[in-house]
C-alpha cells in the first residue's frame, strides 16, 4: 500500500501550538471572491483553509452556508471553475487547503479525476462528510493517496471510541471533531459536550485533531484550544461576507479572532 | 436476480447509507435492530391489531367495471384510499413510530410532499403520545392547505421549509437537518423507500401488507394464483414498492410504475426520474436523481405535490435496470384526465398519484383474459382545487373553440 507522503497540510501540524482555520465557500459572494479572499487569508495568521463546494442540497449545513452555497450556484460557480481559480493562485500562495463538500458533485466530476485536478492546482485535503468509511476503503483510498491528497474524517458525539480509533486509523492530515451535534452554525452554544470532549482529549489520536462547527469568537477559539490541536470557523466568517467583499472588514474581523 | 437489500444495504449499486458522522451510530443502530424488531411477535401483533382496527384494513380490492370494460381486460383497484387518513402512507407510520417507542426515542420528526405522510405521521403519534414536528415545504404548505390543518388539529408542529424549491426534497432536507441537531432522542418517520438503509427496505417491508393481502384476494376474485400486472404510481415509490413486495421473486406478474412526467420528459418540467435522471447520492443513498452534469439536483414537476421529488428509492432504480419493473411516464393531464373519469364513472376521487398508475394502463396493451391490479393509494379529497381549475379550464377552452 502507498503511504501518504508529507504535504503543506500535514507539514504545519509539526509545527507546536494551536492552530486555527477559516471556512469559506467558493464562488461567494461573487464567483472570483475565491481568489482575493484567499489571498488574504493567506497573509493573515490563518494556518490553513477550508473551501467548500457549493452543493444544492447540503443537509449538513445550516442556514449561514446554505444560503452561500445557493449564492454561489446562481454566480455559476463549479468544480471546474474552483480548479482553475486555485490553479491561478497556487503559485503565489503556500497557505495548505482542504476541499469540503457533499458527496455528489464530486461523484458526478468521476473521484479519480477530481483527486488528480486536487493535485495538479495544489489542494492537500478532501473532507466529504457523507462519504462511508467503507467505501473509502473499497473504492476511493487510492486515489487519494496516489494524489497525495490527505482524507479527512468526521467525529461527532455519537462517535464510540472504538470508531474514533478507525476513523483515526483512516484518516490523515487532521480529525475533523464535530462541536456538538449539529449543522453548521448551529445557534446552541459550544461546551454542552464536555463528557464528550474530555474523552476526545483524553483518547490517543496518531492524527491532531481540530474542533469546528458553531465556534465563532475569541472565546470559543481558546476553549476549543484546551481539547484540541485547533479550531474551525465557519458560518461566522461567512456571515461576514453576505455584503460582499470588504477586505477591511475581513481584517477587522480576523484580528479579533486571534 | 436479488430484488431483496443484501447485507451492506444494497440494492445492486444502489442503496446504502451515505449520512454524516453524527448520523452513522444512529443509522448503524437502526440497521442493526429493526429486522428484530419487526419479527418479534409481540410487535407483529400490536401492529396487525392497529392496521386492523385503526387504519381498517384489509383494504378492498375491487373489481372496476369502467376501467375493464375501457382497457378490455380485467381491471382491479387496491383500495388504499380507504385507509384511515386517506392513504397508504398509514401502513408505514403506525410501523415506524411503533418502532421508534421500542428504540426508547421520545421525539418524532418527519417531511411531507403532498401532506398524506404528515397527516399519517401526526395521526401515528396523536395515538402513540409521541411530540412530532413535520416538515412541509411552503411551496406545497399553499397548495395543499387542508393537509397543514389537519396536522395541525392532530396536535403536530408544521415547520415551513424555506430553502430550495421549497417542496418535497427540500423538506427532506431540513427533516434531516433537524435530526442531525438531535440524534439520540429523536426518530426521523420516512414517508418513502428513500433515505439510508435501513429505510428503504424497512418502508417497503411496512408496506407489503398490501401486496400480502393481494396474495389471498386475487385467487379468491379471480381465481388465478397471480395477477398478471401490479400497476403503482412512484414518487419516492412506497406505494409501489409496498403493491410489489410479495411478487418481486415471480416473474409471471409483470409491475409497471407509473413515474410523474409533469408537462411532458422534454418540457423542462417533469419528476421521471428513471427517464430523466442518473445516478448518485441524494438522502442517504445512492440512486437514480435528476441532476445537472454537475451534480446539482434538479427541481421536479408534477401537479401532484406527493410525485414531485427528483428521485426514486434505490429499490426502483435497481427495479428498473434489471428491467423487472417497466416504467412509464404519465403527464399532469393524463393523470387528471384519468382521475376525472374515474370520479365520474365510478364515483371514486382518486389522489392525483394514483391518477397517474391509472392513466398507465393506457399505455399498456392487455389480454381479455387478464388480471391487472392498480394501487389506488389514496384518495383525491386534498386534489379538488386542483381537479375543479382544470376541468373548469378545460371547458372553458372548449367552450371557445
Amino acid at each position: 500500500m502507498i503511504k501518504f507522503k508529507e504535504n503543506r497540510l500535514k507539514a504545519i501540524f509539526q509545527n507546536a501550538g494551536k492552530k486555527l482555520s477559516i471556512y469559506f465557500t467558493a464562488g461567494y459572494p461573487d464567483l472570483y471572491d475565491t481568489i482575493p479572499i484567499l489571498e488574504l487569508l493567506a497573509k493573515s495568521n490563518v494556518d490553513f483553509v477550508e473551501i467548500g463546494i457549493p452543493f444544492s442540497d447540503s443537509v449538513m449545513d445550516g442556514e449561514v452556508i446554505l444560503n452561500s452555497h445557493k449564492v454561489a450556484l446562481e454566480n455559476g460557480m463549479t468544480i471546474d471553475i474552483l480548479f482553475d481559480q486555485l490553479e491561478k493562485i497556487r503559485k503565489k500562495i503556500s497557505i495548505p487547503i482542504v476541499l469540503m463538500g457533499s458527496m455528489n458533485p464530486v461523484y458526478q466530476y468521476c473521484f479519480e479525476e477530481f483527486c488528480r485536478r486536487c493535485h495538479e492546482v495544489g489542494v492537500d485535503g478532501l473532507l466529504l462528510p457523507d462519504l462511508p468509511l467503507d467505501d473509502y476503503e473499497k473504492y476511493y483510498r487510492s486515489s487519494y493517496q496516489q494524489k497525495n491528497l490527505a482524507p479527512i474524517f468526521m467525529i461527532s458525539p455519537q462517535t464510540s471510541n472504538e470508531r474514533m480509533s478507525r476513523i483515526d486509523a483512516l484518516g490523515e492530515g487532521f480529525l475533523y471533531a464535530l462541536s456538538g451535534n449539529s449543522t453548521t452554525g448551529g445557534s446552541s452554544e459550544i461546551g454542552k459536550s464536555s463528557d464528550y470532549l474530555t474523552n476526545l482529549s483524553n483518547h490517543t489520536f496518531r492524527n491532531p485533531v481540530v474542533l469546528g462547527f458553531n465556534i465563532k469568537t475569541k472565546e470559543d477559539i481558546q476553549f476549543a484550544h484546551e481539547f484540541a490541536d485547533g479550531a474551525i470557523v465557519g458560518s461566522a466568517f461567512v456571515k461576514i461576507l453576505k455584503d460582499g467583499f470588504d477586505k477591511t472588514r475581513i481584517e477587522h474581523f480576523l484580528k479579533q479572532l486571534i | 436476480m436479488n430484488y431483496q437489500v443484501d447485507e451492506n444495504g444494497f440494492y445492486g449499486p444502489y442503496g446504502g447509507a451515505y449520512v454524516p458522522e453524527v448520523l452513522f451510530s444512529t443509522v448503524q443502530n437502526l440497521s442493526q435492530s429493526y429486522q428484530g424488531i419487526l419479527d418479534d411477535p409481540e410487535f407483529k401483533k400490536e401492529l396487525s391489531r392497529l392496521l386492523k382496527l385503526y387504519v381498517g384494513r384489509e383494504t378492498p380490492l375491487y373489481p372496476s367495471p369502467y376501467l375493464s370494460g375501457l382497457h378490455q381486460t380485467n381491471v382491479f383497484l387496491k383500495r388504499e384510499d380507504l385507509c384511515h387518513s386517506g392513504a397508504h402512507k398509514i401502513n408505514n407510520t403506525l410501523g415506524q413510530v411503533l418502532l421508534a417507542k421500542r428504540l426508547g426515542k421520545t421525539r418524532i420528526v418527519a417531511e411531507t410532499g403532498a401532506g398524506s405522510h404528515g397527516v399519517a405521521t401526526a395521526m401515528a403519534c396523536a395515538l402513540l403520545k409521541l411530540p412530532c414536528f413535520i416538515y412541509m415545504g411552503e411551496v406545497d404548505m399553499k397548495r395543499q392547505f387542508p393537509n397543514v390543518e389537519r396536522m395541525r388539529l392532530l396536535g403536530a408542529t408544521v415547520v415551513p421549509a424555506l430553502s430550495g424549491s421549497k417542496t418535497l426534497k427540500d423538506a427532506t432536507n431540513e427533516a434531516f437537518r433537524d435530526w442531525i441537531n438531535n440524534p439520540v432522542d429523536t426518530f426521523y418517520v420516512i414517508g418513502s423507500v428513500v433515505g439510508p438503509h435501513p429505510y428503504p427496505d424497512m418502508v417497503a417491508q411496512f408496506q407489503s401488507v398490501i401486496s400480502k393481502e393481494l396474495i389471498q384476494q386475487v385467487p379468491d376474485l379471480t381465481g388465478k394464483e397471480v395477477p398478471d400486472y401490479v400497476i403503482a404510481c412512484v414518487g419516492g415509490g412506497s406505494n409501489a414498492a409496498g403493491s410489489f413486495y410479495h411478487f418481486l421473486d415471480n416473474p409471471a406478474v409483470k409491475l409497471v410504475a407509473a413515474e410523474a412526467a409533469g408537462k411532458g420528459l422534454d418540457s423542462g418540467f417533469t419528476a421521471a426520474a428513471t427517464f430523466r435522471g442518473k445516478s448518485g447520492i441524494l438522502h442517504g443513498s445512492k440512486t437514480k436523481f435528476m441532476q445537472t452534469n454537475e451534480g446539482q439536483v434538479l427541481e421536479a414537476h408534477s401537479i401532484s405535490a406527493g410525485l414531485d421529488y427528483p428521485g426514486i428509492g434505490p429499490l426502483h432504480a435497481w427495479l428498473h435496470d434489471t428491467g423487472r419493473a417497466q416504467f412509464v411516464a404519465v403527464t399532469d393531464e393524463e393523470a387528471l384526465d384519468a382521475g376525472i373519469a374515474l370520479s365520474q364513472k365510478e364515483g371514486i376521487i382518486p389522489a392525483i398519484e394514483s391518477a397517474h398508475a391509472l392513466a398507465a394502463l393506457s399505455h399498456l396493451d392487455f389480454k381479455p383474459t387478464d388480471v391487472v391490479v392498480v394501487c389506488l393509494s389514496g384518495r383525491g379529497d386534498k386534489d379538488l382545487e386542483t381537479y375543479i381549475q382544470y376541468s373548469t379550464s378545460k371547458k372553458s377552452s372548449h367552450d371557445q373553440i
